[in-house]
């Protein structure tokens, strides 16, 4: 088997918010074309390690390594530039905007018309504008979105909303995609019919997948390998049958005994 | 060859992306045409006819502060500066190449262009501190901008004659040599010709509503539009939201620079007192209730609100208060459900026709 490229290493990243150490010591590896779990109990820490590897929160400590270079101090936008793109636990869409919109809008750095171009709507623009249209139904179908593309984002049903939230997140050509609770609130059959895009999302981009999720047939239904976190600190890292039966872990969800 | 048919070029008019654009394109087109022919048959009043070219000059302003309060969802109280600016700059421009430059219409565009260009690069500057905030506390800055604006136009003495240009922020501490003063501290400027008229009004308008329209639809739209629904969602996604809000803010203020010069030309005297506080929460008024985000509203709602005082005129003393309840009228209209929901209907009735034809 060729060995697969790595996407993204954190190396003993951690953050204090005064004198809280909400994550210490995350050390990290994600391939390419891999999916990956982080779990944890409430408050152990697993969006603001998100929230660290796109730069909403500057880490105390450790580095981050993303396609062979170091993120140094970024923005959060520049930080979608280099390839991390992120949905969240309370959805953010752009509601006013129809659905259409809100894929397009991701596309704005790959569009290199000129404000000049787009005044005088020259062939430049037409072309550009229709091919990304192109490409975000394309995107959509892949979502079961693109009977809704001309409806307001904020009309469409729960589940709508969290794949259009997936679909936007990867209209930006991602190396990594970072999904927040993305099957929470959904039904399962729902559920189910998400698991299937993600794992077709994974084998039709061969992107890097990493997730945080509660629904535990979910995360084992899908994830390859699995890391718990506990009060900010790695408890274990395995496939899902290692973590199924690991002590440390079956404590730390259910309390000690 | 496509075969032309009407049906084709009613839905291609009316459909989602270009209804607002045709309606309020159509609007304008339509109010210049019935106000000509008004004027041709000698039909419009003295007072109606003083009032078309600063009706037109509100419409821009307001479609300008619809861009930022309404694309961008920044509340700016500082368009009446941006105004002052331009009108200020337009005036003098225009007095100073007045024997240069011969061809009035050349004039006006020189004027007009001066004042766009002067207050969109005071409105990138005032953009640099502004944007960094937001809500309440950009409202508040941008209505202290408006008002420093005012304090210092009001403090300008500029003038020229053969040996060049004089300038003091004190007083009139120099003599003119049979030059021409351009600002005179609170007077102003007086004794300008009279430029402009209502076809280039329109023409301004027209122009507005295509930098507009071409902007909300492209990419630059769309980062704009994205940073007022989301910021955090909008950088996730790669978008630079001080620089798209920094665009649609200077957009707009070489808009409302443009409609100030084009208000100067209008008048033989020019005071600063007109661009206070009162003129940019008067716009504001037009915005809101012409609806944030919607144009054609925009254009609606300023016309009528500007027209409405001069005709209430006859009320003498309750003018204001008729004012007053009109406005409350409009909010309460606005918000009723069983008024929105017949006219959704209406536009339901069209989006029929749109899906049959396709």
């Amino acid at each position: 088997m060729p060995e697969k490229k790595l996407v993204l290493q954190a190396n003993k990243l951690g953050i204090d918010f005064g004198g809280l150490t909400a994550v210490n010591n995350f050390n990290f590896k994600i391939y390419e074309g891999e999916i990956c779990g982080l779990i944890g109990p409430n408050g152990a820490g697993k969006t603001t390690i998100f929230n660290l590897l796109t730069k909403v929160y500057e880490a105390s400590r450790g580095e981050i390594v993303l396609n062979d270079k170091v993120l140094s101090k970024v923005s959060t936008f520049e930080v979608n530039k280099l390839g991390i793109a992120r949905t969240f636990q309370n959805i953010r869409l752009f509601n006013q905007m129809s659905v259409e919109e809100n894929v397009l809008t991701a596309m704005n750095n790959d569009t290199d018309y000129s404000l000049f171009d787009s005044f005088f709507r020259t062939k430049k623009f037409y072309d550009q504008e229709n091919q990304k249209h192109e490409k975000a139904m394309e995107l959509l179908r892949i979502f079961n979105l693109d009977k809704d593309a001309d409806s307001l984002a904020s009309s469409l049903p729960y589940g709508g909303q969290r794949r259009l939230e997936i679909a936007r997140a990867l209209a930006t050509n991602p190396s990594l995609l970072l999904l927040d609770e993305p099957a929470a609130g959904m039904n399962e059959s729902e559920t189910l019919e998400l698991m299937n895009t993600i794992k077709k999302v994974r084998d039709t981009f061969n992107i890097a997948i990493l997730l945080i999720e509660h629904d535990m047939k979910f995360v084992m239904g899908i994830c390859e390998r699995i890391t718990v976190l506990n009060y900010g600190q790695i408890l274990a890292v395995g496939t899902p049958e290692e973590i199924k039966n690991n002590p440390k872990v079956i404590e730390a969800y259910l309390g000690g005994a | 060859m496509k075969k032309f048919s009407m049906k084709k070029l009613f839905s291609f008019l009316f459909n989602r992306k270009h209804s607002n654009m045709t309606i309020s394109y159509g609007i304008v087109v339509l109010m210049y045409l019935i106000i000509e022919v008004l004027i041709k048959t000698n039909n419009l009043s003295y007072l109606l006819t003083s009032l078309l070219v600063p009706t037109c000059c509100y419409i821009i302003v307001a479609l300008a502060l619809n861009l930022v309060v309404g694309f961008s969802g920044d509340l700016s109280l500082g368009h009446a500066a941006f105004m002052g600016i331009g009108a200020f700059v337009g005036s003098a421009i225009s007095n100073y190449v007045y024997s240069l430059v011969p061809n009035i219409a050349l004039r006006v565009i020189v004027a007009i262009l001066a004042g766009s260009i002067i207050s969109g690069i005071f409105g990138y500057l005032i953009s640099i501190p502004v944007l960094k905030l937001s809500g309440d506390y950009l409202a508040i800055v941008t209505l202290a901008f408006c008002q420093i604006v005012k304090s210092l136009l009001n403090n300008i003495y500029l003038g020229f004659d053969d040996s060049g240009i004089h300038f003091s922020f004190i007083n009139q501490n120099f003599t003119l040599d049979g030059g021409k003063m351009l600002i005179n501290g609170p007077v102003g400027s007086t004794g300008n010709t009279k430029f402009s008229n209502f076809t280039v009004a329109i023409i301004m308008v027209l122009f507005t509503l295509f930098i507009v329209f071409n902007l909300i639809n492209s990419k630059y739209g769309r980062a704009i539009k994205a940073s007022r629904d989301n910021k955090i969602a909008a950088s996730s996604i790669g978008i630079d939201v001080i620089k798209a809000k920094t665009l649609c803010f200077v957009v707009s203020s070489i808009l409302a620079g443009g409609a100030g010069a084009l208000y100067a030309l209008n008048y033989t005297t020019l005071s600063v007192a007109k661009f206070d506080f009162n003129l940019s929460i008067m716009i504001l008024v037009y915005v809101v209730l012409g609806g944030l985000g919607n144009i054609p509203g925009t254009i609606v709602a300023t016309t009528i609100l500007v027209l409405l005082p001069e005709l209430l005129r006859s009320l003498s003393d309750y003018r204001m208060i008729a004012y007053a309840l009109v406005l409350i009228m409009i909010m309460l209209i606005s918000n009723n459900e069983t008024i929105k929901n017949s006219f959704n209907s209406l536009i339901g009735i069209f989006k029929r026709k749109d899906q049959n034809n396709a």
